[in-house]
């Protein structure tokens, strides 16, 4: 199986890890990840803007890209993936962004829409199945409690992200049982972590994002796994009443499937 | 040539005030064929209809104009004084010129212009009148109620009091709907049950009611005084006849694991069960889905054990065939689906429940035998949180648009019940608006605020997380106070939504009978006829035809009855006789016609015909049921050979009427 990839600013600087260990565990599970040439920052939360069509700019590029190459585009950070989904759906919806954006970046096909944008867990679950994957785990990380965060962007809006119920998800947790763990349901799960606001008002993202790790801690686990390099920043650094390891669940797989390198 | 005469009315000012009614008159007494034409300032009134019906004899007129208000007012008065004159009363035509004229202009010269015009076109319609006579169809003197709840029962006895014989079909095991699942009733807490199996056990002596319990309706055939009804009757594997109801079996059957669907699946029932000790019919039912002896051929306890041999393994669904004039749709409600408000943790936490099982909490004949207990660990809760509108009022998709209406009122009963019994218990109610329209309501949330001390709190609830300890963490907004609240409860009870029951989707594709976007039936007219389907001869009574509460229910299945009654007080219908006729000689049977029919009035017969060479040939042509028919003209825009057309509307009509207007 070959996917375009958008791997994003963030997993080249300060979540190499998230990237490293998803190309270590798509090779052993027969999928080839093609980097997209010349890709260019999503655009971060600023495409999420309705009256703004620069800031898409970037996104479409890339889906165009991909279009041309004939793939789907698989990507991994929560943030990307939300602003590539979103620019996609409005390209395919939204008369007056899409014909904005094709007139300002004159392709040579118009792009409306067409290529199919995955999340690397989509893939696990949809092009593989984690069935599949439990049978190639020969390091099953048996008897660990890990309690899934999805935090925010990753599976809302639901209706344009199509990949889980946002209010009780799932896809993390079968994860978790695929890979030989035991997953821990807590009720913050889907809560925001803060984000950004780290920024500007540390207090309060210090308090979302203990509120999480507590929930966490309370119901059991013994650690976090997320997909979003900005919820893993948060969690580790503002969970301050907390100290449990949050890792992303690209490295989680790698360990599983043992083929993790350092 | 017919001869015509013009009666233009000033409805006092109404349309005298803005049409200059004399100018009307002379200039329509110039149209062709118009023998006769004048104004009065009330045509309706007796001395004007005496006028129409002088006009008629003096000139022998053979066609009249009425220039006046919508036909929807007054058509029908006006069709009677024809025909007390002796004139055909279809060869009235009305020219609306107040709704349509005189009531949105202003200027006088253009009114009167306009309503000359449309004169004009009523006058060239007239012209092409022919004489139509209403032809007569018997009616079979017994109705059908469709759900046995409350608004079925008080239909069926309301019927079958007038001395009509009424059939119930109703799918589960024992009639009672709902309301048989209830406690208290707002706003009186009369206990439902007190009031409801009275009512119950008169529905089951009642010489006139026949009560087919466990049964659906599988087809329905026939118009209104003549519907042909096929009803399954679902086999139960217990004779009716037989079985006394005393219950042996219920305590005995080895399968005791089967969610026991009147407690909404909080406790468990056996595989053979009477559903709650006062069911009409007080007869056992086995569920074959859970049967060892239905499943697996070994078992049969039930039979040994039951004294009066009405066990029956071999029994089979049974299908009757029944007439009836009037059918009665009363097929109720239930509570949406929570999927989609997992935020509310529904799924994930046993001490989140709807307000339909927080009924059966606190209900003596419950699973708890009314004590308020927590069904995770059965302790008593000392904050309970009601969450309201979940799932009403939603635009976002995920819920219904509409208010479900009868939660306010409940929520404040549940409430006030919970404060009056635990004293010790906080209560939290969140709402987006106190909506208590109804006699004695507002008083009645006013008590449960004012002096059984709920605190009702104007917002939402965002979020129910369960924690470690076992309390639910509620978090929501305080509108009023502008600020963020977490509250640790022990239980949260969801005011959720209602749906019609999904088997009226089906049922109203078998009646052709209309419903909206949310599946509740469309009736006949929002304000003035509320009880009748559009379709003729079928009725609404209950929450199928939107949500409800019990005393709005009651007045419905009463006005219902009252409609049943009037029809199937009539030996024959009269039926409209403006209703579609097939050209058979033009009609090339494609179907074009019968697949937009929404009463399904046409059918289809092979007919001979002789050709021009002497032959004959065998041609499949469209029929129309002029008894089914209701003139809606949708058949003769579909027909693509134009041998479909309308009596009293026929195409060469309107296009008369076009040109009148368009010279």
């Amino acid at each position: 199986m070959i996917f375009s990839y958008y791997p994003g600013c963030t997993l080249k600087t300060k979540a190499k890890e998230l990237n490293f260990y998803a190309y270590q565990s798509a090779k052993a599970l027969g999928i080839e990840l093609q980097e997209l040439p010349e890709w260019q920052c999503c655009g971060g939360t600023y495409p999420m803007a309705k009256d703004e069509t620069a800031t898409k700019l970037s996104s479409v590029r890339a889906l165009t890209l991909a279009r041309d190459l004939g793939n789907d585009l698989v990507t991994l950070c929560s943030a990307c993936h939300n602003v590539l989904k979103q620019v996609n759906n409005d390209m395919q919806n939204d008369e007056k962004i899409a014909s904005k954006a094709n007139i300002y970046l004159q392709l040579k096909t118009p792009y409306h829409g067409e290529t199919k944008v995955l999340h690397y867990l989509e893939v696990l679950r949809d092009c593989i199945g984690f069935e599949e994957i439990a049978k190639k785990v020969v390091n099953p990380l048996k008897g660990k409690k890990i309690a899934a965060y999805y935090g925010c962007l990753l599976l809302r809006p639901s209706k344009v992200m199509q990949m889980d119920n946002p209010e009780n998800p799932r896809i993390i947790e079968d994860f978790i049982k695929a890979i030989g763990a035991e997953p821990v349901i807590y009720p913050f799960r889907n809560e925001c972590c803060g984000g950004y606001l780290t920024m500007e008002d540390k207090a309060l993202t210090q308090k979302k994002s203990n509120t999480v790790m507590g929930s966490a801690q309370e119901f059991g686990a013994e650690m976090i796994t997320t997909a979003c390099p900005l919820c893993l920043y948060n969690l580790r650094k503002n969970a301050t009443e907390h100290d449990l390891p949050v890792i992303y669940f690209t490295e989680l797989l790698a360990e599983a499937l043992g083929v993790k390198e350092d | 040539m017919q001869k015509i005469g013009v009666f233009v009315c000033w409805c006092g000012s109404n349309i005298a005030a803005t049409v200059d009614v004399s100018a009307v008159s002379e200039a329509l007494s110039h149209e062709p064929g118009v023998v006769y034409a004048t104004n009065y300032q009330y045509m309706c009134s007796e001395a004007g209809q005496n006028t129409i019906k002088d006009a008629i004899k003096k000139y022998g007129l053979t066609g009249i104009v009425i220039c006046s208000c919508s036909p929807r007012m007054h058509e029908a008065t006006f069709r009677k004084t024809a025909a007390a004159a002796g004139l055909n009363p279809y060869m009235v035509e009305i020219a609306n010129i107040r709704e349509q004229c005189s009531w949105i202009h202003k200027d006088m010269a253009t009114a009167t212009e306009k309503a000359i015009i449309l004169g004009k076109a009523a006058i060239a319609k007239v012209h092409l009148n022919a004489p139509l006579t209403a032809s007569q169809s018997p009616v079979v003197k017994r109705a059908l109620v469709i759900g046995g709840g409350i608004a079925g029962i008080q239909t069926a006895l309301d019927i079958a009091d007038a001395g009509f014989e009424v059939d119930i079909v109703e799918k589960s095991p024992t009639i009672g709907g709902k309301m048989s699942q209830l406690d208290k009733t707002f706003p009186t807490l009369d206990c439902a049950a007190c009031i409801l199996t009275p009512k119950m056990v008169d529905v089951a002596q009642h010489e006139k009611i026949k009560i087919y319990s466990y049964s659906e309706v599988e087809a329905v055939k026939g118009f209104v005084g003549n519907f042909e009804v096929t009803i399954r009757k679902k086999a139960r594997y217990v004779n009716e006849n037989v079985c006394t109801g005393c219950g042996l079996c219920t305590e005995k059957c080895p399968q005791k694991n089967v969610p026991n669907e009147f407690n909404l699946g909080m406790d468990k029932r056996r595989a053979i069960y009477i559903p709650f000790a006062q069911a009409v019919p007080k007869v056992a039912t086995i569920d074959a889905n859970y049967c060892m002896k239905l499943k697996t051929g070994k078992c049969g306890l039930c039979e040994k054990i039951c004294t009066a041999g009405a066990i029956d393994y071999s029994q089979k669904d049974q299908l009757i065939e029944q007439k009836y004039g009037a059918i009665v749709v009363a097929t109720g409600f239930n509570p949406i689906k929570l999927d989609n408000f997992e935020e509310y943790s529904y799924s994930q936490s046993p001490d989140v429940v709807t307000s339909l099982e927080f009924e059966r909490i606190t209900n003596a004949a419950g699973p708890t035998s009314g004590q308020l207990l927590r069904p995770s660990d059965g302790k008593h809760p000392h904050t309970i949180v009601f969450v309201q509108c979940v799932g009403s009022r939603d635009t976002s998709g995920c819920g219904k648009p509409y208010c479900s209406k009868i939660c306010c009122m409940y929520t404040a009963k549940h409430a006030m019940l919970t404060r009056e019994k635990y004293p010790d218990t906080d209560v939290y109610v969140f709402y987006i608006d106190v909506r208590t329209p109804g006699k004695n309501f507002d008083e009645f949330y006013r008590r449960a605020a004012e002096e059984y001390g709920v605190h009702y709190i104007k917002g939402m609830v965002g979020k129910v997380a369960p924690k470690a300890d076992g309390k639910l963490m509620v978090q929501a907004s305080d509108l009023i106070s502008n600020e963020q609240l977490h509250i640790d409860a022990d239980m949260v009870v969801l005011a959720t939504a209602i749906e019609p029951d999904k088997s009226a989707r089906p049922l109203a594709t078998m009646l052709t009978a209309s419903m909206d976007t949310n599946d509740f039936f469309t009736e006949a007219h929002p304000k003035l006829r509320p009880v009748e389907s559009p379709t003729a001869g079928i009725f609404l009574s209950g929450t199928c035809q939107g949500p409800k509460d019990i005393p709005e229910t009651v007045s419905q299945a009463g006005a219902a009855a009252a409609k049943v009654i009037g029809l199937l007080a009539k030996d024959t219908l009269t039926a409209n006789p403006c209703v579609a006729h097939s050209d058979e000689m033009m009609c090339n049977g494609c179907s074009s016609c019968e697949k937009v029919c929404p009463y399904g009035a046409i059918t289809y017969v092979d007919k001979e015909f002789r050709m021009p060479d002497r032959t004959v040939a065998i041609r499949r042509v469209a029929v129309v049921n002029e008894a089914v028919c209701q003139g809606c003209g949708a058949c003769t825009v579909a027909c693509p050979s134009g041998a479909m057309d309308l009596k009293g509307f026929s195409n060469s009509q309107i296009m008369a009427e076009v040109d009148a207007i368009c010279k």
